[in-house]
């Protein structure tokens, strides 16, 4: 048994486009930064949207290919989450940086234009005060710096700063092209995927790429090289189908004790709650069977139970709580309890 | 040695409960290719034993000689310097330690402690590069931003560091994190999963097992494999050899929280609030989890109710938690638990508003003692 020898990287690192050009589904923001490659003229930038849809991506893909490889280092300063950014950090390691002035003249066909690049990623997590700390920053030294803000919630980023970008929305990818990319890398990697297993793929990862590829390779190291779409339920987390509706059905059954112990079934075979809520919900709203009334009633406890599980509580009790209001709802018992 | 220790699967082949899982992990190993793991399920599952199995696969019998270190570590913060004690088990090719015990710091241990520990690569004797397995406990304890900043470490480091995570509830683990990770869901042993490993430790140990004893160990053990290995040994001290009528020991916490709440159920006065707070306490002194009490008790008081007083029990225990959560203390939180409801079996009697009058009453005093 010796050790394992380090091989491939993930896929989602192997298959990441080295190109502006080549990232899917973002025409828009493809375009500008192609001009931007052709004049070397470039504004401070807002990348949004949700995750696996190519922001950091893009970002790295652009500094690369304005700078090139032997440049890159001293020219762009890459800082994520992983790195302490408090307000220290901005006052010195981004301001010195930043503060540096550098020449032009381009090199081996890359255009190396006069400035550096700082490079935020996943900036919604800074402090309010890091941000602001930055505000003065950005314009001193705009002649010499570009800053990429990279972020999933646009709204957590201070208007002063979110005001001096020009901003991009990144959509959730869309199935076709989800499709396509997830095709190419299974040619790639010599994988065959039927045609049911891609759909479940692509509705499982909700227009996430990272996700859909980090759950092909998580499946393909399992389970060898023919997928089937139960595979990859099994690898993303989602709980299968069957387990939905018996909880369902418990609930319906209008018998407390049934309902508790399919919850507590769930809970033993260690299903995540937050992704139960999530799926209960969709096989609510999918019933025509219940009142829009009920499903209402439903949907406001769902609710409820999973702000209480962000704040950490236990999921037992709170699946509980969700299985015991919806029983209340469809056996017609009055919302309000005796003693409130 | 305990029998739960002893009969410990080493390897990935003597698996017994979760053999698929196993399996899986081995095909891993053998194609020379591991991410990161999300191990994830109810405790006593066997999470721990299939990393443990899992690194021998890897590394061979090198991971057993392991060391407890007791290190501090002095981070630089900007303007101060932090202090952190951090207990590490580790050996030549894992470290394997619990990153929520740093509380409100965690964030500074994921950020130095895990970063650094990450980026340096082991190199074997042949020279060749290969790479370390930190081993997280408990992830789910991680503040948020302890978990964001693990996320980009993670890809990062990837070629010199895997991370192998384990945690109860995987919803309390950010999907960014998940994402990153090969999900392993362990779920509880089934109850004839368990009568299987009992029936293995009694040939191993030479007992004569009477028939239905082992049923009846598994089905008290909630599913949980560790608490049924330790309740069979329970009984083996007890009384050897076995009767068939042979009473299981129960747990002195689950008997005592089981006569708290007939309490409840006979009386519901503030005299009573105040002697169920007393045996609160003695639990809580005794370490027992206060969710855990919480939960215990909604489990007996359900026992007890007639089904529509079981949906109120049950909202207001779910109600109670997330507020403990919340909060400081744990005890106001069960107290008020255990107020409400003696209120809600209460309500039909007219002197309602009396009694809530009197609670209070005793509330305020109570508060002071």
């Amino acid at each position: 048994m010796a050790p394992v020898v380090q091989s491939s990287q993930p896929w989602v690192e192997k298959y990441r486009p080295r190109q502006v050009k080549d990232v899917a589904h973002q025409d828009e923001v493809v375009r500008v930064l192609t001009n931007t490659l052709e004049t070397a003229n470039c504004p401070h930038m807002l990348f949004y949207g949700p995750p696996g849809t190519g922001k950091t991506t893009t970002a790295l893909a652009i500094s690369h290919q304005l700078f090139g490889p032997e440049l890159y280092k001293s020219r762009v300063l890459e800082l994520n989450a992983s790195d302490d950014r408090g307000i220290n950090v901005v006052r010195t390691k981004i301001k010195d940086f930043a503060a540096v002035a550098v020449g032009s003249g381009s090199r081996q066909g890359y255009p190396c234009p006069p400035y550096k690049i700082i490079i935020l990623d996943e900036a919604d997590s800074m402090t309010e005060d890091a941000q602001n700390a930055l505000r003065r920053t950005m314009e001193t030294y705009s002649k010499v710096t570009r800053f990429f803000f990279i972020c999933n919630y646009i709204s957590r980023i201070i208007e002063p700063l979110a005001s001096r970008c020009a901003k991009f929305r990144f959509k959730p990818l869309s199935e076709g092209i989800m499709s396509s990319r997830i095709l190419h890398i299974c040619g790639e990697e010599g994988l065959t995927l039927d045609s049911e297993a891609l759909s479940t793929l692509s509705s499982i990862s909700q227009g996430d790429l990272r996700r859909a590829i980090t759950y092909l390779q998580s499946a393909a190291r399992l389970f060898g090289s023919s997928i089937t779409s139960k595979d990859l339920i099994s690898v993303s987390g989602v709980i299968p189908q069957e387990v939905v509706e018996a909880v369902f059905a418990a609930c319906k059954s209008g018998d407390f004790d049934v309902a508790n112990k399919e919850v507590n079934n769930v809970i033993a075979e260690g299903y995540p709650v937050s992704q139960m809520l999530y799926q209960l919900l969709e096989v609510i709203i999918n019933n025509d069977d219940i009142s829009d009334e009920q499903k209402a009633r439903i949907c406001k406890k769902l609710g409820e139970a999973d702000k209480c599980l962000i704040d950490g509580a236990d999921e037992y009790l709170q699946l509980m709580y969700v299985a015991s209001h919806t029983i209340r709802a469809l056996c017609d018992m009055p919302e309000e309890l005796h003693f409130d | 040695m305990l029998w739960v220790d002893k009969y410990r699967p080493r390897t990935l082949d003597k698996i017994i409960a979760h053999e698929e899982i196993a399996q899986n992990l081995k095909k891993l190993v053998s194609e020379h290719d591991c991410p990161h793991l999300l191990f994830y399920g109810p405790t006593g599952s066997g999470k721990k034993t299939l990393v443990m199995a899992l690194l021998k696969q890897m590394f061979g019998p090198g991971v057993e000689k392991v060391k407890l270190e007791n290190k501090m570590w002095k981070i630089d913060a900007g303007t101060r310097t932090i202090e952190l004690e951090l207990t590490m088990l580790s050996s030549t090719h894992h470290v394997e330690m619990n990153p929520s015990d740093a509380g409100f710091q965690d964030r500074y241990i994921v950020q130095e402690i895990i970063k650094e520990m990450a980026r340096n690569r082991p190199v074997d004797t042949k020279g060749k590069k290969g790479f370390k397995v930190l081993v997280l406990n408990e992830v789910d304890k991680l503040s948020r931003e302890a978990q964001h900043s693990l996320r980009r470490t993670m890809e990062k480091y990837s070629a010199s560091c895997r991370l192998i995570l384990c945690c109860n509830s995987s919803s309390k683990v950010t999907e960014a994190v998940r994402s990153r990770c090969l999900n392993i869901r362990v779920n509880a042993p089934t109850e004839e999963q368990i009568i299987k490993v009992l029936e293995f430790i009694g040939k191993k140990e030479n007992l004569q097992l009477p028939p239905g004893l082992t049923a009846r160990i598994a089905a008290q053990s909630n599913r949980n494999l560790r608490r049924a290995i330790l309740s069979f040994e329970t009984c083996r001290v007890q009384q050897y050899p076995f009767t068939i009528n042979q009473a299981l020991p129960p747990l002195d916490w689950e008997q005592y929280v089981s006569e708290i709440a007939s309490d409840i159920m006979k009386e519901q006065s503030p005299k009573r609030l105040f002697s169920v707070r007393g045996k609160i306490y003695e639990l809580l002194v005794n370490c027992i989890p206060p969710e855990i009490i919480l939960k215990k008790l909604l489990s007996e008081l359900l026992k007890k109710l007639d089904s529509e007083l079981k949906h109120e029990v049950c909202h207001w225990a779910a109600y109670y938690e997330h507020r403990m959560r919340l909060g400081q203390k744990a005890i106001f939180h069960i107290e008020a638990f255990v107020a409400n409801q003696s209120l809600v079996q209460m309500e039909p009697v007219s002197s309602f508003d009396h009694l809530k009058d009197s609670l209070c009453a005793s509330f305020s005093r109570i508060s002071y003692v």
